[in-house]
């Protein structure tokens, strides 16, 4: 546990929770690590979870009909993977697959969902975090979708 | 021919003429190639990285490229993108033709305040010609800088430029080049999504950091805001802006961007002078 709390404490993500709060979440944490190819979760299984990645990429993928898995978006180290265990129905809107050998530190979100739900200030403290990282996916996601590099736009653009 | 000077070594008005001596395609079409060139005659004027050259081509128009490196004996290397008629003409050029080009222009990227602190460079598409520069200047005297960054965002893994100086970068542990773009294909095992998300990822620290971006301006302004967020002061925030240019000397106005003129006081700006600028553009 001491161990997790170290790799953990020294994350963006995580700056600013009180030691009680970082204790708690130690608690859900485990490590677990991925081969290559393999599922870390699939679409609409129940999202119970969210993961920090230490280390590889996870492709994040959408299963198109008769086109196959379409990758949207990588994860890469430091990066903090999943947030459809916040909202109901809890289920994963996409696949999550390693591309490379995938080291990752696993949380219980099922657990955390009930303790926020009863410790509002550990809930507030969380539900903050995600929705930056949700505001900055989308950012992202919206910059993707301008296909900025086509022909629109032109001269040092392309 | 020799190279000296680092003003333009000529009338800036008017052109000398430039042999092509090599074409490189940087992508599969030939959709973006790279020249290295010579004077015909006299001296060339040897260029700092991120000021540009006006490039002529005779009958068909004139148009700013920047420099995306330094050849040996100091010549200027250039990576065009063909885009419309002058740029599209330049494609159909090979080793041997004859350009007009007057430069160089404008302001230079700040690589000597660089220098003691980490460098996050981030660029986007053909952004990364104009940066190129820089990463030679820094491998120069990789002593003299901290941690270095290169984030690279593209279209497609088709799209991507200077394939294999991009696979020296990657085996170089002197450099931490990160590639990303933004749709996939079936056999790219590399990231997928914009370029911000890589300068997300850090490895740098931001309160001794300084950053250099170039790119399509909604990139350049995402950059800044990512780069911001991890620390970099916006004042050690330097963007490369693009219009378009006629005389490239401060006379007729073509580039301005309110007080600012492109080709005189620019290319490169720091960002806190072109904000107000990206705010009205995205409108
Ligand atoms: C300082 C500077 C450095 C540059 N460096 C490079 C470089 O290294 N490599 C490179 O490929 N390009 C570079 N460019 C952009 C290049 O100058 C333009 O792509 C070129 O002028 C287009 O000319 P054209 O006649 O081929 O296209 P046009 O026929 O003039 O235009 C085709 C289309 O592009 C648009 N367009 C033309 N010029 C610009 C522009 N400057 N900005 C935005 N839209 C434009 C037009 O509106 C039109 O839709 C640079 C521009 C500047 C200002
Ligand atoms: S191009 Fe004429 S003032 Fe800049």
């Amino acid at each position: 546990m001491n161990e997790l709390m170290e790799m953990l404490k020294d994350r963006p993500f995580f700056e600013g929770l009180s030691e009680a709060h970082m204790k708690l979440l130690a608690a859900c944490a485990a490590l677990r690590s991925f081969e290559p190819d393999v599922c870390l979760f699939r679409e609409h299984e129940p999202a119970e979870a969210f993961y920090l990645v230490r280390s590889g990429t996870v492709a994040l993928e959408s299963r198109l009909p008769g086109r196959g898995a379409r990758t949207f978006a990588t994860l890469g180290e430091g990066d903090m993977l999943g947030w459809s265990w916040l909202i109901p129905p809890y289920r994963w809107h996409y696949d999550a697959r390693a591309i490379t050998p995938v080291h990752t530190v696993h949380f219980d979100a099922a657990v955390l969902r009930d303790r926020m739900d009863h410790d509002p200030e550990l809930g507030y403290a969380l539900l903050k975090r995600f929705t930056g990282l949700i505001v900055e996916r989308l950012q992202a996601a919206r910059l993707q979708s301008l296909d900025i590099y086509g022909d629109a736009d032109v001269g040092l653009g392309g | 021919m020799s190279v000296s000077a680092a003003e333009p070594a000529h009338e800036p008005m008017a052109p000398e003429p430039w042999r092509i001596r090599q074409v490189r395609r940087e992508v599969a079409d030939g959709e973006v190639f790279t020249w290295t060139m010579e004077p015909l005659s006299g001296e060339a004027a040897v260029a700092r990285p991120g000021q540009f050259n006006m490039l002529y081509l005779f009958g068909v128009g004139e148009v700013a490229i920047s420099i995306s490196a330094l050849a040996d004996d100091g010549t200027p290397v250039h990576t065009i993108r063909a885009v419309g008629s002058v740029t599209r003409a330049m494609q159909d050029l090979g080793p041997g033709d004859v350009v007009g080009l007057r430069g160089p222009f404008g302001s230079a990227w700040p690589v000597a305040a660089a220098e003691g602190r980490d460098l996050v460079l981030a660029a986007g598409g053909i952004g990364l010609a104009p940066l190129r520069p820089v990463v030679h200047a820094v491998l120069a005297r990789r002593e003299a800088f901290g941690r270095v960054l290169v984030c690279y965002g593209a279209r497609s893994p088709r799209d991507l430029i200077f394939r294999d100086e991009l696979e020296q970068w990657r085996a170089n542990p002197d450099l931490d080049l990160r590639v990303t773009v933004d749709r996939g294909t079936a056999d790219w095992k590399g990231d997928v999504g914009v370029v911000t998300q890589l300068i997300d990822r850090g490895g740098f620290d931001g309160r001794n950091a300084i950053a250099m971006v170039c790119g399509p301006e909604v990139m350049m302004r995402f950059s800044a805001l990512s780069l911001h967020r991890r620390g970099i002061a916006p004042e050690r925030i330097h963007v490369s802006m693009e219009r378009s240019m006629r005389c490239a000397l401060g006379f007729c106005g073509h580039c301005q961007i309110g007080p600012h003129f492109v080709c005189r006081d620019g290319p490169v700006f720091p960002y806190p002078a072109m904000e107000p600028a990206f705010r009205v553009n995205e409108l």
